[in-house]
């Protein structure tokens, strides 16, 4: 521009560029790509950092004995405890007793979930009855159903069961009845147009199109699964995870405490990593964003 | 009246949203093999009279015959994201999914080597044309376009412009292609319509050769009394002289 400023309030520097940091209305792009000798860590390096850093701290503070025993064991004893006990049988028994209530339940809740979101989805009829009254129940916490189900079930294995069961019908109803009826209504009208009926636009169109949303469901059921089995088992249980865990409580075994909790959470985290590969596997079709930087 | 048989035949069809009248009481023939382009402003009604055509708006009033055989393409291509390219082409057809007759319709689109992949990965233009190979696997004797060239940037319009007009040639199917491009509707169809406030307001018989000039002048003085149907009042730049 060669034109003088026609406002004199305008100060003499706007006129003459900047240095090009400074240039309003300019922004400098600048490129990931590095050149150059930058060490680079490894991602998964990069994320260990932080959980492995905390063990070592655990092992210090535990070694130094600035973390009494009484407190927290040390992980040295955790894993003591744990060849221990899986020698024994104890342990591995121990796991099977839980994994089969969870496994048990997961099932139930899970044709449960099925059968209603598919009525709910499919039917205005479904959705009018169902919808409304699974809203109502999800009011109410499940843990505090537990008293209630003493009372229906005894304090065998039938109250541990129907907890894990309900735990795990909520969140795969209400992934799969979103996923239904969020079913792109034009892809439903081509299909419809290539002459599917109603048979077909379930197994074509309907169904595929919930399938992430119950991919999701899912996964919360199964980490919701492990937490009803956790409440559940403390009711009187004579075997399982949480027979360990109360036992050990009783003698104030902290190393037998966290070896439990220990393993309740790596049960979660194989469940999880099943259905993350699940998903890799069904949902090889959508485009997605796959997380940046 | 034309002694040929008609393929489309709509006698009084109205249809009206909560009250508000998109069609009033239209007649409309379409003959077997006809291409009839079908131009408007948006709301003017044209992609609600295709959708009746198409079956899929059944509340309506008046009569309306339409060959049971027809399918359609849309704006967007609108394939299921979760089936393979071919599958999509064959999907809904009576019997198992014959991956030959499928990779025939993808040949006849000009994209067979892109049968086995998923949908996510094609271009707008391949999707078009995929879209565009699944309304003709079915043998329509009506074919139905839903602007489906309004997404492509205008390279890929043109080619699959003439992709459409050849395979009308060879199927034989009448067509009505809904649009508002006028130069689009001169250069593809026998006849063109224009809708106006839910009724056909002008018809046009376009009487030129195959394929079609942009540039002539015939082409010109129609494509100016369309737009001047429509209310563009527009100088003609690059009259030839």
């Amino acid at each position: 521009m060669t034109t003088k400023p026609l406002d004199p309030a305008v100060p003499p520097q706007q006129a003459a560029p900047p240095d090009d940091a400074e240039r309003p209305g300019r922004v400098t792009l600048r490129g990931t790509v590095r050149t150059g000798r930058r060490l680079t860590i490894p991602r998964s390096v990069r994320r260990s950092v932080g959980p492995v850093g905390l063990i070592l701290l655990w092992l210090l503070t535990s070694a130094t004995g600035v973390l009494p025993e009484t407190v927290l064991a040390s992980p040295v004893d955790v894993v003591r405890q744990a060849v221990e006990l899986t020698r024994s049988g104890e342990l591995p028994d121990a796991i099977a007793a839980s994994g089969r209530r969870a496994a048990i339940g997961f099932a139930i809740g899970a044709s449960v979930a099925l059968g209603l979101s598919l009525l709910a989805g499919l039917f205005r009829l479904g959705e009018d009855v169902i919808d409304s009254s699974m809203g109502m129940f999800r009011a109410i916490p499940w843990v505090g159903l537990i008293p209630l189900f003493i009372v229906w079930f005894g304090i065998e294995e039938t109250p541990k069961i129907a907890l894990v069961a309900l735990g795990v019908t909520y969140p795969l109803y209400f992934n799969i009845y979103g996923g239904i009826r969020s079913t792109d209504a034009q892809l439903v009208e081509a299909a419809r147009m290539m002459g599917l009926g109603k048979l077909g636009l379930i197994t074509y169109v309907i169904l595929p199109s919930a399938l992430p949303g119950a991919l999701v469901g899912l996964r919360y059921a199964l980490s919701t699964a492990w937490l009803a089995l956790v409440f559940a088992e403390q009711i009187n249980a004579d075997a399982g995870l949480g027979y360990l865990m109360s036992n050990a409580q009783q003698y104030f075994r902290t190393d037998v405490i966290v070896l439990c909790l220990v393993v309740y959470a790596l049960l979660g985290l194989a469940c999880d990593l099943a259905v993350r590969i699940l998903s890799r596997r069904l949902l090889t079709w959508r485009a997605n964003f796959e997380g940046g930087a | 009246m034309s002694f040929m048989t008609n393929s489309v035949e709509i006698r009084g069809l109205s249809r009206a949203f909560d009250g508000n009248t998109v069609l009033h009481d239209l007649d409309l023939d379409i003959p077997e093999g006809e291409f009839v382009a079908l131009l408007g402003h948006s709301g003017c009604g044209k992609s609600t009279l295709l959708r009746i055509l198409a079956g899929l708006d059944e509340e309506i009033g008046g009569e309306v015959t339409v060959p049971a055989r027809r399918s359609a393409a849309f704006q967007s291509p609108r394939l299921l994201p979760w089936l393979k390219v071919w599958r999509n082409v064959v999907l809904g057809l009576p019997g198992r999914s014959d991956r030959e007759l499928a990779a025939k319709a993808l040949d006849e689109v000009g994209i067979a080597d892109r049968a086995g992949v998923w949908p996510k990965t094609l271009s707008g233009g391949q999707a078009q044309r995929v879209s565009l190979a699944r309304a003709l696997v079915r043998e329509p004797e009506l074919l139905l376009l839903d602007e489906p060239f309004g997404a492509l940037d205008a390279l890929t319009r043109g080619r699959v412009q003439q992709l459409v007009a050849e395979l009308w040639q060879r199927h034989g199917c009448a067509i009505l292609l809904v649009t508002h491009d006028v130069e689009e509707a001169l250069l593809l169809a026998d006849r063109v319509l224009v809708m106006d406030e839910g009724r056909i307001a002008h018809e046009l018989t376009v009487d030129l050769p195959r394929p079609r000039d942009l540039t002539a002048p015939e082409f010109v003085t129609l494509r100016a009394r369309l737009l001047n149907w429509l209310g563009v009042t527009r100088t003609l730049e690059g009259t030839p002289s």
